[in-house]
């Protein structure tokens, strides 16, 4: 296979008949919809697409999206590479456990997940009410969204990390430490170079994840105009309002951006491959 | 994620060089702490808010009629849903891994663009396509046929958000089995849907179970696109999360966490034959 194959005509009967549906199934569910948003973003004329996305408010909701699931992205890495360090490498009762929950958030729906950090997080929930008397407030403020993004993103990093670590050849190591490298620094020189694609590649999934994440967010945040609206919230309250085309531009930068990690996504995946092979 | 198995190394159980005990008690220390946070602590409120009055008013809270009309709506969805894109995923799987053509990678990173996609726009395109404000939409209302705010909106959303579960577990599956099988099978004289039904579809059936399983668990919770396209009507077009918000938001707490702990119980149950299911495939790629 891969490099020695020998390109091979194609034998096999149904080509047709797959393909065609394939591609009519494809545009039906996915590509002439998606294509709504540009036919609605058109007629509006440069000027006013420029000014719909460009209100203080839409602008506000778009910081807000991308800072806050930078920063889960961020937390996920750092909690995801040591959950799959520590699943990958240790032994202890209750592994599997632990290794199949990492799939809760993928398994969970997002409202339920919303109402639980909402309430939990309340002023009178099991750990808002110690962090209210601390003064520190998660209902209602970005570090809320923050949470909720992470619990959301947790196991795009793991998922990811997991199967390179199981295949890091332990003999990489081992020769590290006869040369006399610590731990650590195996760690920090060896390993954590031979993960980082890995941990790029989760973290980009999370963070993409986490700009259009709408179910777990709303119920924490708060939906405080110019404070704490999500950008998916703003595309929301546009439609509530049958502000069609202004739905459809704030919708297409966020596709477009969203668009834009997956083509990046692809690009770190080819680097990875270039460099490990 | 299905995890692909590697046969050479995945039984060996190497002695490795590992850490200090204390710095693995102190990983791992952590990692608990941040299990407990996010995971444990909101499925242990999930039940204590569901049972706060009691078993009586649990039972009342999820055998009640709009609970119930929202169950069905749901199963309805589901039962829709995943046949429709599991046949997708076999059809498009077919035509991508068993055959050579120009444009292969442009069409695979097409098939996943759903997942990049907010699922708040998932439900916008659908109402800018057929609701009722739109040309198309009005022609097909003139008709007597009405897709958003009803049942067929709620469908065709969720076949956009769930539409890359089966056909991207599926690709690598059978690119890695290749074609010899069914080539032999054509030079012995089997007809296509012999080949399929009798080589194809055995290779795959635990990797398609497993992508249906995907599919299934995200058709049942799916939020953000439903809701737009739903509209929010009692008894018509609630789906379960739907349920739960409206109870939420009504602060009717007990309630809306008690119907929330049957999708709490669903996601557990997706997770549990998610691990069964790995241990299958693994097993299975050993006799290979």
């Amino acid at each position: 296979m891969g490099l020695f194959s020998i390109r091979r005509r194609n034998i096999l009967p149904g080509f047709g008949l797959s393909m065609g549906y394939t591609v009519f199934y494809l545009s039906a569910i996915v590509i002439v919809p998606l294509s709504m948003i540009f036919f609605n973003t058109v007629p509006m004329g440069w000027d006013p697409f420029v000014h719909a996305v460009t209100a203080p408010r839409v602008l506000a909701s778009y910081k807000l999206s991308f800072s806050t699931a930078f920063f889960a992205a961020v937390f996920d890495a750092v909690a995801g590479l040591l959950t799959a360090w520590v699943l990958v490498r240790y032994r202890f009762p209750g592994k599997q456990f632990l290794d199949a929950l990492v799939d809760l958030p993928f398994a969970l729906p997002t409202a339920v997940a919303g109402i639980c950090f909402a309430t939990l997080y309340s002023p009178v929930g099991w750990l808002g009410a110690t962090l209210t008397r601390w003064n520190i407030e998660i209902i209602n403020s970005a570090t809320g969204i923050v949470v909720a993004l992470v619990f959301i993103g947790f196991p795009f990093v793991v998922r990811t990390i997991q199967p390179v670590l199981e295949e890091v050849e332990q003999e990489i190591e081992e020769a590290a430490h006869c040369l006399g490298a610590t731990r650590w620094q195996t760690f920090r020189r060896i390993l954590l170079p031979h993960l980082f694609p890995a941990l790029l590649t989760g973290s980009t999934l999370a963070f993409a994840r986490g700009i259009g994440e709408y179910g777990s967010v709303i119920f924490i945040a708060g939906n405080l105009p110019m404070k704490t609206e999500i950008a998916p919230l703003m595309i929301m309250s546009k439609l509530d309002q049958f502000d069609y085309a202004g739905a459809s531009a704030v919708a297409l930068v966020l596709l477009l951006i969203s668009f834009s990690m997956l083509l990046l996504l692809n690009a770190i995946q080819e680097w990875q491959q270039k460099e490990y092979r | 994620m299905l995890k692909q198995p590697t046969p050479e190394t995945a039984p060996i159980v190497k002695k490795r060089v590992s850490d200090p005990l204390p710095i693995q008690m102190l990983l791992i220390g952590v990692m608990l702490l941040f299990f407990i946070g996010f995971i444990f602590l909101p499925l242990g409120l999930v039940f204590a808010q569901a049972f706060q009055k009691g078993w009586a008013f649990y039972l009342e809270s999820i055998t009640e009629s709009y609970a119930l009309e929202a169950v069905k709506l749901t199963l309805t969805t589901v039962a829709i849903v995943v046949p429709l894109n599991a046949f997708f995923g076999v059809t498009a799987a077919w035509a991508i891994t068993k055959f050579n053509f120009a444009g292969k990678a442009a069409l695979k990173t097409l098939l996943d663009l759903p997942f990049a996609v907010s699922p708040v726009i998932a439900g916008l395109i659908f109402v800018l396509l057929v609701g009722s404000r739109t040309p198309f939409g009005s022609w097909l209302g003139e008709h007597g046929i009405k897709i958003i705010f009803s049942t067929p909106g709620i469908v065709i959303a969720t076949l956009f958000v769930t539409f890359p579960f089966v056909v991207r577990e599926l690709i690598p599956l059978m690119e890695a089995q290749g074609r010899d099988e069914e080539e032999a099978a054509l030079t012995l004289g089997a007809k296509g849907w012999q080949i399929f039904a009798k080589i194809t579809l055995p290779n795959i059936s635990w990797g398609l179970l497993y992508g249906m399983i995907l599919c299934g668990a995200r058709s049942i919770g799916e939020f953000g696109a439903v809701s737009v396209v739903s509209g929010h009507i009692r008894g018509q077009t609630n789906t379960i999360p739907l349920h739960v918000e409206i109870l939420y938001s009504e602060y009717n707490f007990a309630a809306s966490f008690a119907v929330a702990s049957i999708l709490v119980f669903l996601a557990l149950l997706t997770v549990t034959l998610k691990v069964a299911l790995e241990k299958q495939f693994q097993k299975n790629s050993f006799h290979h």
